[in-house]
């Protein structure tokens, strides 16, 4: 079961650090599940890696790197049904890897190419969202509508820290609570916003007290503990099953690495702090826990870490081999019946 | 055939397609117990229940962005605005997402929302109860855009943007709300988006306005004629426009004068002139001329009739265009 640590306001911990705090476990998960988890982890994680690198090659755009999210991510999703729907930001653009789509549509997405867009009804997960926020009432309004049609799935939306400053936010969260949605407003609270710190976003003593004034219930969970993350995401998708109606989880972490490739955190980031970090992420953590339980053969591990790598090399290798996207489709898709203009100006822009 | 007022011809077009469509459900902010402000949407509580029917908190993106949701649920919400400028804070759902939720998905999901609302001036009311905002509507791309300007208009547009598969906006003249009344045909009526209508036929001059401008256009026609015969074109939807309508009936009367009562500046209007300028060119015996509102915020009440578009203004630019 999940520990709370008094000093640190409520945060539920399960992995320990093997030494002072001990180690907990997450009832009813097998060593099948562990094992899962920890695919789920190398496989962001390698996703993530990877496309940095792609980034510096010049084969994708920028990228909002999640490095040290990915506990947050898998954890949360292994609490989900595949009915479920998933609600990403940008922070997230990869978790649909975890519901079986190809790391070639997500690199598209991020190499601008219109294959990289996908229909969300075919993996239950939404289209990324890049306004900060203003996906949190799409996730109320899917799940209420789900719910008035007597369906049984549960909406998941991810948003940052700093997005429980947006009107939107409060817009989503507020009607999910009002309508009894079966949702879950997942927080990923790294305590920057770019450049903005977490004081200087809010007076709030954590973020989960902003539960308090939905009249929901807030959980507050080590974002960079997986097996938290996903036991909070179990209560709270049990509950919004059941009729319980949302849940806000607040995942509290450090963003330890750049907000995007485009940024240079030095300006303002504690380089010491984010060492300490990065000694403490969230894949390693896991890797230590499973071997202390003596779950993790480190040839089974290599074989994951192989998998994922093979993945990304099919991924961006797909990607690179699709032909250029024809501009014709710049009038495509916006419109069931496209707008009368539109023939003349396709004619027009091919220079007829 | 029945006579309603302009807003009982909505409500009957509510109970018609909510009978029709179970997944048709309306939204907003008073919509259900009252009956909406303007009563448009009332007896559809009673007749469709409260989920059908529903009364949002008071947050118009929070609307909006249910909406986009609730039709990845497999749902067609209407969503009101309580007025034109209080739809403002929705506007960031409509440009980030209901205009573009389709294209984002290759045109895998259909987001067959509709948004609508009264709008504009010359009831006499509080500030920003009178504004002309289908500016804002035309020019995100993804939506679409319809204005009726009669009884009959209002039920048949409504129709045609609820089983619209695209998100449409539609604003409804308040002004005539209950001033105007006409013929309705009982049951299901559908007024195909894109086709503007011959409020009036003339041969020298065409008035071209939509909403609440088209009854004044009569009105200047009817002051007019015994000078001239002015033809009034409805535009109806304005998005897309019914361009072949347009020129057609420049090529007819060879003038031109569009009354628009939202500000000059990039207007509708303006949009309409241009179109004019590109493709009328030669049918044109003289300018273009816009009668409009002016670029200011809407006025104070006691002082509003001094901004809207009025008979002798219309009058004037005819007459200017006449002795072109
Ligand atoms: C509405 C809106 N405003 C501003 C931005 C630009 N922006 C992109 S990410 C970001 C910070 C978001 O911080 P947070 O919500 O904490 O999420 P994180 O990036 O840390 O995951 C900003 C300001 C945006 N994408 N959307
Ligand atoms: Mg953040």
């Amino acid at each position: 079961m999940a520990q709370v640590v008094p000093a640190e306001r409520d945060l539920r911990r399960v992995i320990g650090d093997g030494d002072a705090v001990p180690d907990g476990e997450v009832e009813g998960l097998t060593e099948h599940d562990l094992l899962e988890l920890h695919r789920s982890l190398v496989l962001l994680r390698t996703y993530d890696e990877r496309s940095v690198v792609y980034h510096r090659q010049g084969r994708i755009g920028t990228y909002a790197i999640f490095w040290n999210h990915e506990a947050m991510q898998a954890g949360s999703v292994y609490a989900l049904e595949d009915e479920d729907w998933i609600f990403p930001s940008y922070r997230e653009s990869a978790i649909g890897l975890l519901r079986g789509m190809p790391a070639r549509t997500i690199l598209q997405w991020w190499r601008g190419h219109p294959s990289g867009w996908w229909n969300p009804a075919d993996y239950n997960v939404a289209s990324i969202c890049v306004p900060i926020a203003t996906h949190v009432p799409h996730a109320a309004g899917l799940a209420w509508g789900k719910k008035l049609r007597g369906e049984t799935a549960v909406a998941i939306a991810y948003f940052g820290d700093g997005a429980t400053s947006e009107g939107s936010f409060h817009e989503g969260a507020n009607f999910a609570a009002v309508t009894g949605a079966p949702v879950v407003l997942f927080c990923n609270n790294n305590q920057w916003a770019i450049s903005t710190p977490l004081s200087a976003q809010t007076r709030a003593d954590a973020l989960v007290d902003k539960a308090v004034g939905y009249g929901i219930p807030g959980i507050r969970v080590d974002g960079g503990d997986v097996l938290a993350v996903y036991e909070a995401t179990r209560e709270a998708v049990a509950r919004a099953r059941t009729g319980g109606g949302p849940t806000l989880i607040e995942a509290v972490t450090y963003r330890a690495a750049p907000h995007a490739t485009a940024d240079d955190p030095s300006a303002y980031i504690d380089p010491e702090r984010v060492e300490e970090e990065r000694k403490n992420e969230c894949v390693g953590r896991y890797e230590r826990y499973l071997r202390r339980l003596g779950v993790l053969d480190e040839a089974a591990a290599e074989q994951v870490r192989a998998e994922a790598a093979e993945l990304m090399r099919t991924g961006i290798a797909e990607a690179e081999a699709e032909p250029p996207a024809d501009v014709a489709l710049v009038f495509e898709h916006a419109h069931v019946d496209p707008l009368p203009a539109f023939e003349d100006d396709l004619r027009e822009l091919r220079g007829g | 055939m029945a006579e309603l007022t302009l807003v009982e011809a909505i409500n009957d077009c509510f109970h018609v397609e909510l009978g029709r469509d179970p997944d048709v459900m309306v939204l907003g902010e008073d919509v259900g117990r009252a009956g909406g402000v303007f009563r448009a949407t009332a007896g559809l509580r009673d007749t469709f229940g409260p989920d059908r029917c529903f009364d949002t908190p008071l947050a118009e993106a929070g609307i909006m962005g249910a909406a986009v949701g609730l039709c990845m649920a497999g749902w067609r919400p209407v969503c009101e605005m309580q007025y034109d400028a209080f739809s403002y804070p929705g506007l960031d759902q409509l440009i980030t997402h209901v205009g573009r939720y389709r294209w984002r998905t290759g045109g895998a999901m259909a987001f067959p929302l509709t948004i609508r609302m009264p709008y504009g001036g010359g009831v006499r009311a509080p500030e920003l109860h009178d504004d002309s905002p289908e500016t804002y509507y035309v020019h995100t791309p993804g939506v679409k855009v319809a204005i009726p300007s009669t009884p009959a208009d209002a039920k048949g547009l409504l129709a045609a943007a609820i089983r619209s598969d695209d998100p449409v906006v539609v604003l409804e003249p308040k002004l005539h709300y209950r001033t105007l009344r006409g013929e309705v045909p009982e049951g299901e009526h559908v007024v195909e988006l894109g086709k503007a209508r011959i409020a009036r036929e003339g041969s020298d001059v065409t008035l071209v306005a939509y909403g609440s401008m088209v009854p004044l256009c009569e009105r200047a026609a009817d002051e007019l004629a015994g000078e001239c015969s002015c033809e009034v074109l409805d535009v109806r939807t304005l998005k897309p426009l019914d361009e072949e309508a347009l020129l057609a009936s420049a090529a007819k009367t060879g003038r031109v004068v569009i009354v628009q009562e939202a500000p000059r500046t990039a207007g509708y209007g303006a949009e309409l002139a241009a179109v004019l300028a590109e493709k009328a060119m030669l049918d044109l015996r003289g300018p273009v001329l816009r009668v409009t509102g002016y670029d200011v915020p809407y006025p104070y009440w006691q002082i509003e009739d001094a901004y809207m578009p009025s008979v002798e203004r219309v009058a004037r630019a005819v007459r200017k265009l006449l002795e072109y």
